[in-house]
């Protein structure tokens, strides 16, 4: 083999580039289930599917919590005050601009739903606490409004808003 | 120094067998007449007190691991179990969890040594790098074994944890959900971390195996900091090294038998006895202390990427102390400026300890912010700046001259060293 001149192009050549060519497509085929195995298995996906919640107990002031896909869900029944709060507000002035009406369903104001897991690193706010009267998280002092958007504190953005529908006044699909 | 013996198999199963696989000879070299430098102190032991920690883990937590069950309903009852039905299985347990803090006060006071006497130094460079890498490997270990008895504490570190993964931006979200296996952490969480968890200490016993090697090709640094030069520099490992480990490792290991016996709940939480319960988080969430440090680092840092990688960094930077401090003079014996700074610097690191275990409020926060810079700037400015400025002390000719008057060894009548 050492008869071969470096310039021209031997079969081996043809023959090491193919097998590298073959090897590294099989790696990938390889690594994509050993992958993708660690993804939400079928019955966790299922397990996540919508639920619906009865609001009619839930009395003006209160704050309920559910579960949807492992995640607790805050539905929080507004009283007047916290909603004229959280509207007067310099929305521009906030960490993570959003006016309240973009976080509620239009007509529904006294109804905020939020998925209570702190922006930062997944702790559970405690509700009606901290200095907006809004949420705060224990573990690093985030503090959020009575919309939930980030005040002060590490958490880089607002409380997420789940997606949810409403099917009539009192009853609402999340999911 | 000049080349020790080699094994010379006397029998003849010996000789057959060195002949296909010389194992005696390599044990023989590396833990009979290997030369170690005759001035080691007992900070040098801490090495060996490292593998009995590792090898300790591993018999214990093989063992819990035939009687725990790693699923989100049954996780935290069998662990109970093991503590009130299993025979011995709270002696094996408290074992388990006091060792991983004994394992970890352990490598503190290695690596701190480390520092001190410059043991990172060329050409010890890629030993030390290992050295990083096993304290990672140490600290993931640590982690997920934390989660698994899956309490209050371990279920709300694991979310915390992973949420770091989150600050990165867009992949954040996917890239969590890839680690949990679920929208949240739950079991299937739990069932990989106890995979995990399984796997590292022996991925953790492999790299001990490099670090071993490339400190028996570089040879270990010593008190001085100085190469040896000659035999009389040198003592053979056994039985100089050897017994010298023993004794210390028989020293730590009373205060081990301490907590295990008469203070086994210390280093832990009280809420890692409270279930899991993804609905409420404890309200003075903490690591485990030999993270508290790095904990204070990410709260000190107002904005959560920035956090995440300062915490981070705060671990890699690590990695290029050979390169950040510019002193060609190892030990800081020799070094009086140099080891001033190291003692603030430890006090620093115990002081970021101290802050991690407090609330993240008021002056915490102030002083967390301080002690953080000035971590960064021990690596970045303050040893770089050192190595320039420092009027270091001469260094003594040889090793024996640093240990020795006229013959005879400092403080002591000692024998004189074994000619090897």
């Amino acid at each position: 083999m050492a008869t071969n001149s470096s310039a021209e192009h031997s079969r081996r050549d043809f023959l090491y580039i193919a097998t590298g060519a073959v090897a590294a497509a099989g790696g990938v085929a390889v690594a994509v289930p050993m992958i993708a195995q660690m993804n939400p298995d079928a019955s966790t996906i299922a397990a996540g599917a919508p639920i619906e919640v009865n609001l009619a107990p839930v009395a003006e002031g209160q704050v309920i919590k559910v579960f949807w896909r492992g995640k607790p869900i805050y539905i929080n029944h507004r009283t007047k005050k916290e909603i004229d709060a959280a509207r007067a507000v310099d929305v521009a002035a906030l960490p993570d601009p959003q006016p309240d009406t973009a976080r509620v369903k239009q007509g529904k104001d006294q109804w905020l739903v939020l998925v209570g897991i702190c922006t930062h690193l997944g702790c559970i706010p405690l509700a009606h606490q901290g200095s907006y009267n809004g949420f705060f998280c224990p573990c690093h002092g985030s503090v959020y409004d009575t919309s939930g958007r980030i005040r002060s504190g590490p958490a880089p953005s607002n409380l997420p808003l789940p997606p949810y529908v409403f099917l009539s006044d009192t009853q609402i699909r999340i999911g | 120094m000049s080349g020790h013996q080699t094994y010379q198999p006397r029998s003849p199963f010996m000789k057959w067998m060195e002949r296909r696989l010389p194992i005696a000879g390599l044990v023989y070299s590396s833990f009979i007449v290997y030369p170690t430098p005759r001035n080691l102190n007992y900070w040098w032991t801490f090495g060996g007190i490292l593998s009995f920690m590792l090898a300790a883990q591993i018999v214990t937590g093989v063992i819990l691991a035939m009687h725990y069950t790693p699923h989100a309903d049954m996780a935290f009852k069998s662990v109970e179990m093991i503590m009130r039905d299993v025979n011995y299985g709270w002696l094996l347990r408290y074992a388990h969890s006091n060792g991983a803090s004994m394992f970890f006060i352990a490598v503190y006071i290695h690596m701190f040594r480390g520092m001190y006497y410059g043991s990172y130094k060329e050409p010890r460079e890629v030993l030390w790098i290992l050295g990083v890498i096993l304290y990672l490997l140490m600290m993931a270990t640590g982690f997920l074994g934390y989660t698994l008895p899956w309490g209050q504490m371990s279920f709300w570190g694991a979310t915390v944890i992973t949420n770091f993964f989150s600050a990165f931006p867009g992949i954040g979200e996917s890239l969590v959900t890839l680690l949990w296996g679920g929208y949240s952490v739950g079991n299937p969480t739990l069932n990989r971390f106890y995979s995990l968890h399984y796997l590292l200490p022996f991925v953790i016993a492999g790299v001990v195996v490099l670090h071993i090697w490339a400190l028996h090709v570089v040879g270990q640094n010593n008190p001085a900091g100085i190469e040896p030069k000659t035999d009389r520099d040198v003592v053979r490992f056994t039985p100089y090294a050897t017994i010298k480990d023993a004794f210390f490792m028989i020293c730590f290991s009373l205060v081990f038998a301490w907590f295990v016996f008469y203070t086994p709940n210390y280093l832990g939480h009280a809420d890692n006895y409270i279930p899991a319960n993804p609905a409420v988080t404890p309200t003075h969430i903490v690591p485990e202390w030999y993270y508290l440090p790095f904990y204070a680092i990410l709260r000190a840092i107002p904005d959560k990427l920035m956090g995440v990688l300062a915490l981070f960094g705060s671990i890699i930077i690590l990695a290029f102390l050979p390169w950040l401090d510019t002193s060609p003079v190892r030990s800081a014996r020799y070094r009086p400026l140099f080891r001033q700074f190291f003692w603030v610097f430890v006090i620093v690191c115990l002081g970021l300890g101290w802050l991690g275990s407090k609330p993240a409020e008021g002056g915490y926060v102030i002083a967390s912010r301080i002690l953080t810079i000035y971590y960064f700037a021990h690596f970045l400015i303050i040893l770089p700046i050192l190595g320039w400025v420092e009027k270091t002390k001469p260094l003594p000719n040889s090793i024996a001259e640093s240990v020795l008057h006229d013959g005879v060894p400092v403080g002591a009548s000692a024998p004189a060293p074994a000619k090897v």
